[in-house]
């Protein structure tokens, strides 16, 4: 145990001592969340928006004078025909499209439930999705008002109906950030403990440790230890940043959501030192983790593309993507806000994953030189 | 035996690093490997220290099976490789800490082994070990070898690269670790230092050349050396290798040693220089080195 600890204390020194490292370790993951997050926030004021009104009601009138008062949107333009949409979009530069259902009042009335559609610009995913999820708050909290106003005894519902035009797929930023920080955390452990051993066959002092009694195990899981606890650091910036500046909910345990980021973590360490343990210099272990873990780890893990939209095969490949899995519960938790149940199949693999990787290293640690 | 190796033969591809070599290391000696680059030291060094496995043949060190107990084999021998292999972006002590523990021991513990090495490293104690002079890193890599008072100590070139006042100094350091009863294996490409071994091994290229003592294998040289100056040193090498009655020629600093049957042809000699051109002759017989012995082995 002494010896372990030892181990680990000098893994700390080596990557204390590299600014290179800590600056790749802290700076990367926080200057994407800011980007990120900075590109989204310019987009979201002065929201343009037409109405395609075919009720022209009294409920319908209150609504548009809603968002009127609304700083984040301007009623630009009211529209008469469904084919002046498309005309709107295209020329008009109108972000969002609001259509009222004929008799919207009066369905309000008798069966308590109208429904309204909202159409976005879905070529820019996450601003369109975020134009829609503006507009249903303000329709949210006019609901509110005039069920308060109605008493208890009646609830009046809203039905909207939003569609992305020209990218129905449509995704948020709710769900692109839980995909950023799964690439992130993955492709930073993975290229970070890759070059751990290989930086040892490297300078030679493997061949001073082979020739010691010290266990490959203990050689292999110490070099986690400092990464993990650098990683968790990263990881809580990132998931303050996320909350409190792009506005991410956190609707699930925070408890639960750590210990999955934790797991992940640990599955892409363990993956950095399988490939670390087959691969003889720092430069080729950066490069197959770096490129090729990123290509699939983009592709398949439906951070960009849905899986369920990919081909069978593509889908069947894209299982034994760690990031996966990470990104399907890191939303389920994130937004979703479901407990460990409904997550135990991505928690069960993933720990699958970093048993296995594991194994596989501790099995293609050479116990001699080649 | 401390150390016993029969016909062991290691081949790197076509190369074969190590042809067939059978070597036996007394308790508590100095033993000496010695042969230029590419003579195999390094790859025998590996075979014994364990990282690397033998092709055929066995190998014993401190009683331990090479290929079959390797972690008994870890746990006794002190291994400083040739090139230098400490953490150069740790400390001195931490280097030294580190070894230490990972050995299950403390420097408190042995420090008796290293006490007189160390003492000249410790003004520099928290200085980065890549920042040491080479007589320094020497020195650190030597203690960190030590540090868990190893039973047998391989030594791969510890002195390349390293000025000449630290190389005497280092072997003064072996005697004295000799004492302690530490048997040492060592490997050098300077043969002025085999004669501090107790015996050594004369290697080159993968070949087995000869064992002995030190004085036995100078004492084994029953030819006559001429050491041999002219006006024209050029010349002079090519000359003397053309020259009928010369078993070898080979430069040794500002001389040309040669060897030859008997002293009786120094006469011979002489008129052979001359006609061929040379004045300023200086024809002496000296007592052959070490290194005369090897080249005497390996050239011509």
């Amino acid at each position: 145990m002494k010896t372990f600890i030892s181990f680990v204390r000098k893994e700390f020194l080596h990557i204390l001592r590299d600014k290179t490292t800590l600056l790749i370790m802290f700076a990367m993951p926080i200057v994407m969340i800011i980007l990120f997050s900075y590109a989204i926030s310019t987009e979201v004021k002065n929201i343009s928006v037409a109405v395609l009104d075919f009720s022209k009601d009294e409920q319908t009138n209150r609504i548009i004078e809603k968002f009127n008062q609304n700083k984040y949107f301007q009623i630009k333009q009211y529209l008469t025909t469904n084919k002046e949409i498309e005309v709107a979009f295209k020329e008009k530069k109108i972000n969002l499209v609001m259509v009222f259902s004929e008799n919207f009042a009066e369905n309000m009335l008798h069966t308590h439930e109208a429904s309204i559609q909202l159409l976005a610009d879905g070529s820019e995913a996450n601003s369109g999705a975020m134009y829609i999820g503006y507009a249903q708050g303000v329709l949210g909290s006019y609901l509110k008002e005039i069920n308060s106003d109605a008493g208890a005894t009646q609830s009046f519902q809203i039905q909207t109906n939003s569609t992305m035009l020209y990218n129905p797929q449509s995704k948020s930023e709710y769900n692109f950030v839980p995909g950023v920080i799964g690439m992130m955390l993955l492709l930073l452990n993975a290229m970070m403990s890759s070059i751990a051993i290989v930086r040892e066959k490297e300078r030679g002092t493997m061949e001073l440790l082979l020739a010691s009694p010290m266990p490959p195990i203990q050689i292999i899981l110490s070099k986690t230890i400092p990464y993990l606890t650098l990683s968790s650091i990263t990881l809580l910036l990132v998931l303050v940043f996320a909350h409190f500046v792009v506005g991410v909910p956190i609707n699930g345990s925070v408890g639960l959501l750590l210990l999955l980021c934790l797991l992940y973590i640990f599955t892409a360490l363990s993956m950095g030192l399988l490939i670390s343990t087959v691969m003889q210099t720092q430069i080729s272990a950066m490069l197959v983790s770096g490129m090729v873990l990123m290509l699939p780890t983009i592709m398949l893990s439906g951070m960009v593309f849905p899986i369920e939209s990919m081909p069978n095969i593509l889908q069947w490949l894209s299982c034994i993507v760690p990031a996966r899995w990470f990104i399907s519960a890191l939303r389920k938790i994130m937004i979703q806000g479901v407990d460990i149940t409904a997550v135990s199949t991505e928690f069960l693999i993933l720990i699958g994953m970093v048993v296995l990787y594991l194994i596989i290293a501790l099995k293609k640690f050479k116990i001699r030189l080649q | 035996m401390m150390i016993e190796t029969e016909n062991i033969c290691k081949s790197y591809g076509k190369i074969q690093a190590v042809k067939s070599w059978s070597i036996s290391v007394k308790a508590n000696e100095i033993y000496g490997l010695i042969g230029p680059d590419g003579a195999g030291k390094t790859t025998l060094f590996r075979l014994l220290t364990t990282v690397l496995l033998p092709d055929s043949g066995k190998g014993v060190v401190a009683g331990y099976d090479i290929v079959k107990d390797f972690r008994q084999i870890r746990k006794e021998i002190g291994y400083m490789p040739g090139r230098f292999s400490l953490y150069e972006d740790l400390t001195v002590k931490e280097n030294l800490q580190f070894f230490a523990t990972v050995f299950s021991t403390t420097i408190e513990e042995n420090m008796h082994l290293i006490k007189d090495i160390y003492s000249q490293l410790e003004k520099f104690s928290s200085r980065k070990a890549g920042k040491l002079s080479g007589g320094m890193k020497q020195k650190l890599a030597l203690c960190c070898a030590l540090i868990h008072s190893p039973k047998v100590l391989f030594l791969d070139e510890p002195t390349t690269g390293v000025d000449v006042v630290s190389r005497r100094e280092f072997w003064q350091m072996l005697k004295r670790l000799k004492q302690e009863g530490i048997t040492i294996i060592v490997s050098t490409p300077y043969m002025d230092e085999a004669e501090m071994c107790d015996s050594i091994a004369l290697v080159n290229q993968g070949e087995f050349l000869r064992i002995d003592t030190p004085n036995g294998i100078v004492s084994s040289f029953d030819k006559t050396l001429f050491s041999v100056k002219s006006n024209k040193m050029h010349q002079l090498l090519n000359d003397l290798k053309q020259y009928s009655n010369a078993l070898s020629a080979f430069s040794f600093g500002e001389s040309i040693h040669l060897k030859v049957n008997s002293p009786t042809i120094k006469q011979d000699l002489s008129s052979y220089l001359s006609d061929k051109g040379h004045s300023e002759l200086e024809i002496q017989e000296i007592k052959p080195n070490i290194e005369d012995c090897f080249m005497a082995m390996t050239s011509m």
